[in-house]
C-alpha cells in the first residue's frame, strides 16, 4: 500500500515539475510585450509621456517585474518565489499580487461550479439510473439529454441572458453583484449575489446534467445485461438486487468524471463568465491573457495544475476504497 | 420421472423472421440422470438448456410443455419462474468465469443472494463451506474478490453456488469448453459427484464435445438444426447409433490407437441448413448418404428400442 502511494506521489511530483515549467514558459512565448501594453493603457489615460521617460518607466518596470533578467534566471527566481508561496504581481493589475488576485476571484468561482456540478451530477445521475429502467422516462429523458449536452455552450447562455436577463429582465445581465453596492455581510447584498448567481449556475448545470444522465442510463443499462447480473437473474435473484449491483459498479466511471470535473473547477467556466460577465478565475485568466499578464497568467495556471493534480490523487484513494480490482492489482504490485 | 418436457418449440424474434432455433422438443430426463446435449454449433442446444431457466429478451415461447417433478413450469413468464430458479432449476452458465459481481467478496454476494430467496445465510453458510471443502477450494475464497480466483476456481465456484439450495435439475452450458482438458476432467467429475451426493437430481450437460460425455454421461440427447435427431444411453450412441447424422458424428471422433497419418480423420460434408426458412422434412436430408423419397415428410421422434428415440425413416423400419 506505502509502496503504491509512494509510486504515486513521484509521478504527481514529476507531473508537478513538467507542467509548472510548462506553465513558464508558454505566456513568454506569445507574441507581443507586455510592459509596453501597459504603457498604451497609462497613455491611453490621458497622459503623455516623452520618449525618455518613456524609456526609464520601461527600464523601471522591467526591473519592478524581473524582466531584464536572462530566462534561465527568471526560471530559477519562479521556483524560487512559488516555494515561498509567492506568484509575482499582476501587470494588468498595476502590481497587485497575484495570489490576492486570485483568490478574490476564487469564492466566485467556487461558489457557482460546486453547487453546478455536484447538483448536476446527483441529479443527472439519479434521472440516467430512473431512465434506465422505465421506458416511458428513457423516451423522454434521454432525447432531453441529448439536446442539452449538444446545445453549444454560449449559445445556451446568450439564450438565458436575452430570454431571462434582456426581454424579460426577471435576472440581471452580468456581473458579480450589482454596481451600486458594497461588498458586505448585509441581506441586501447577499441577496443581490444569489440574484447574479442564478442564470450562470442554471446555465452551467442544465448543461452537466444531460451529460452525466446520458452516461448513467447507458452505463446500467451496461451493467445490466452484463454476464453477472444475467446469472443473478438465472438464479431468481429480485430485480432490486441486481439493480443494485448494476448501479454501484455503473457509478465507478461517474466518480472518475466527477473527480476529474472538480480538478478543473479551480479554472472557472471561462465561457460562462465572460458571457456573464461573473468576476471569477476563468474572467480573470481571460484578462490575464488579453493583457499579456505573465505572472497572472502563471499563478492561474498552476492553481489549475495543483486542482487537476489533487483531484487525480483523490481520485486514486476513493478508488482503492470503492473498486476492488483496483487493491488486487496494487498487491501485485503492477499498478 | 425428473424432467418432461413435451413438443417444446423456442423461436428468436429477427428482422428477417422467426429463426425456428427449438423446434418440437419431447424427452425426459430421470432422477438420477446425467443426460448429455450434443449437437453442433447452432443447432438449438443451448436454446433448449436456456428456455428452461430463462427466456432472455430475443427468445420467443412458441409452444409445449415442461415439466419438472409433476410441476408445470411457467417458462413463458419469466415472473412466476423465479420461484423454480435455483430452488428447482438451476444453471451452471456458459460464461462462468464472468458470472460473478467483480466488485463484491464471494461470500457477500452469495449471502446477499440466498437473503434474498428468503433463506438466512448464517443457516446455510455451514453446507457452502462443506461444499467449498468438497470441490477442494479454500474457505477463504468467501473473503475474496472473483478476480483473486483462477478460472478453474470460478468455474467450481459457480458450480457449488448454483448447486447450493439443491435444485431438482441442474443444466450445465459448455462449462468445458473454455478449459484445458486436465481442468474439464476435473469439472466433468465434480459434476457427477454433485449428482453422487444428492445436491443435484439430475443433469442436463450441453455441450459440442461428445467425448466428455463419453466420460460422465448416462445417455445422450444429438440435436440438429433445431429438433432431436436421437436419444440413447451413452454405450447405444457410441457403439450403436441409428440415426445417420448421429452414425457420421460419431465416426469423426477420434480413436485411441489409430495413427491419423495413415487415415485421414473425416468430417460432414455441407452445412446446416438456415432456421430461418428451415426445409421441410428431414432437415439432415440435404448432407445424408441414406436420403430417399420418404425423406422429405418429417420424420417422427419414436421409440425403436427400450428408452432410445430416433428421428428418421431409415432407422424405424419404414422404407418404403
Amino acid at each position: 500500500m506505502r509502496q503504491y502511494f509512494g509510486r504515486k506521489l513521484s509521478i504527481y511530483a514529476l507531473t508537478f515539475f513538467i507542467a509548472a515549467t510548462i506553465d513558464w514558459l508558454i505566456p513568454r512565448m506569445m507574441p507581443g510585450d507586455p510592459i509596453q501594453s501597459l504603457l498604451a493603457r497609462t497613455a491611453s489615460g490621458g497622459a503623455t509621456i516623452t520618449p525618455e521617460g518613456q524609456k526609464a518607466l520601461i527600464d523601471y518596470y522591467n526591473g519592478v517585474f524581473g524582466l531584464d533578467k536572462s530566462m534561465p534566471e527568471q526560471f530559477i527566481n519562479f521556483w524560487i518565489s512559488m516555494l515561498h508561496g509567492d506568484l509575482g504581481r499582476s501587470i494588468f493589475l498595476h502590481g497587485a499580487p497575484v495570489v490576492d488576485a486570485i483568490m478574490a476571484a476564487v469564492p466566485y468561482t467556487l461558489a457557482l461550479l460546486i453547487p453546478a456540478i455536484l447538483l448536476s451530477w446527483v441529479l443527472g445521475n439519479t434521472a440516467g439510473a430512473i431512465a434506465a429502467r422505465r421506458r416511458v422516462l428513457d423516451n423522454t429523458i434521454l432525447p432531453i439529454g441529448y439536446v442539452l449536452t449538444a446545445t453549444p455552450y454560449m449559445w445556451l447562455g446568450i439564450v438565458l441572458s436575452f430570454l431571462f436577463a434582456y426581454t424579460y429582465k426577471i435576472f440581471p445581465l452580468g456581473g458579480g453583484y450589482g454596481f451600486n453596492l458594497e461588498p458586505s455581510m448585509s441581506l441586501t447584498f447577499v441577496q443581490d449575489l444569489a440574484w447574479h448567481w442564478a442564470l450562470p449556475f442554471v446555465s452551467l448545470f442544465l448543461v452537466s446534467f444531460g451529460g452525466w444522465a446520458i452516461g448513467m442510463r447507458n452505463m446500467i443499462i451496461y451493467e445490466l445485461e452484463s454476464d453477472y447480473s444475467r446469472y443473478l437473474e438465472s438464479l431468481g435473484a429480485p430485480q432490486g438486487l441486481i439493480r443494485k449491483y448494476a448501479f454501484r459498479n455503473a457509478m465507478l466511471p461517474q466518480i472518475t468524471g466527477l473527480a476529474l470535473q472538480l480538478g478543473v473547477i479551480v479554472a472557472g467556466n471561462l465561457v460562462t463568465e465572460v458571457v456573464f460577465q461573473y468576476p471569477g478565475i476563468g474572467q480573470l485568466a481571460f484578462n490575464a491573457i488579453r493583457s499579456e499578464d505573465y505572472f497572472l497568467l502563471q499563478g492561474i495556471f498552476l492553481f489549475i495544475i495543483i486542482g487537476v493534480l489533487l483531484a487525480n490523487f483523490i481520485v486514486d484513494v476513493v478508488y482503492v476504497i470503492v473498486d476492488p480490482r483496483t487493491r488486487v492489482g496494487m498487491r501485485g504490485g503492477t499498478a | 420421472m425428473s424432467l418432461q418436457v413435451t413438443d417444446l418449440r423456442v423461436y428468436y424474434r429477427t428482422l428477417a423472421g422467426d429463426v425456428k432455433a427449438l423446434d418440437g422438443a419431447t424427452f425426459s430426463i430421470a432422477d438420477k440422470e446425467i443426460m448429455g446435449l450434443a449437437g453442433e454449433s447452432g443447432c438449438g442446444k443451448s436454446t433448449l438448456g436456456n428456455s428452461l431457466i430463462r427466456l432472455d429478451g430475443r427468445m420467443r415461447y412458441i409452444g409445449g410443455s415442461v415439466n419438472l417433478d409433476g410441476a408445470d413450469m411457467p417458462i413463458w413468464d419469466k415472473d412466476a419462474m423465479v420461484d423454480f430458479r435455483f430452488r428447482e432449476v438451476s444453471v451452471v452458465p456458459q460464461y462462468a468465469m464472468s458470472a460473478m459481481n467483480p466488485t463484491r467478496k464471494i461470500g457477500k454476494m452469495i449471502g446477499e443472494l440466498v437473503e434474498s430467496r428468503g433463506i438466512k445465510y448464517a443457516e446455510i453458510k455451514p453446507e457452502l463451506e462443506r461444499r467449498i471443502d468438497l470441490v477442494g477450494l479454500g474457505r477463504d475464497v468467501l473473503g475474496q474478490y472473483p478476480m483473486e480466483l483462477s478460472g478453474g476456481m470460478k468455474q467450481r465456484m459457480v458450480m457449488v453456488i448454483s448447486t447450493l439450495l439443491d435444485p431438482s435439475l441442474l443444466v450445465a452450458d459448455e462449462i468445458t469448453s473454455a478449459l484445458d482438458v486436465s481442468t474439464q476432467r476435473a469439472v466433468a467429475e465434480t459434476l457427477v459427484s454433485f449428482r453422487d451426493h444428492g445436491f443435484v437430481k439430475s443433469m442436463m450437460v450441453i455441450t459440442h464435445d461428445v467425448s466428455i460425455l463419453y466420460q460422465i454421461a448416462d445417455s445422450i440427447l444429438i440435436m440438429y438444426a433445431g429438433k432431436l435427431a436421437e436419444k440413447a444411453s451413452t454405450a447405444t450412441i457410441i457403439n450403436e447409433p441409428r440415426h445417420p447424422y448421429t452414425q457420421m458424428l460419431i465416426s469423426t471422433l477420434p480413436e485411441v490407437g489409430v495413427r491419423y497419418k495413415e487415415k485421414k480423420l473425416t468430417g460432414i460434408p455441407g452445412s446446416p441448413p438456415s432456421l430461418l426458412k428451415p426445409p421441410t422434412g428431414c432437415r439432415f436430408r440435404a448432407r445424408c448418404p441414406l436420403a430417399f423419397a420418404k425423406c422429405v415428410e418429417e420424420p417422427p421422434f419414436v421409440t425403436v428400442d427400450t428408452d432410445h428415440q430416433v428421428a428418421c425413416w431409415k432407422a424405424t423400419g419404414t422404407d418404403a
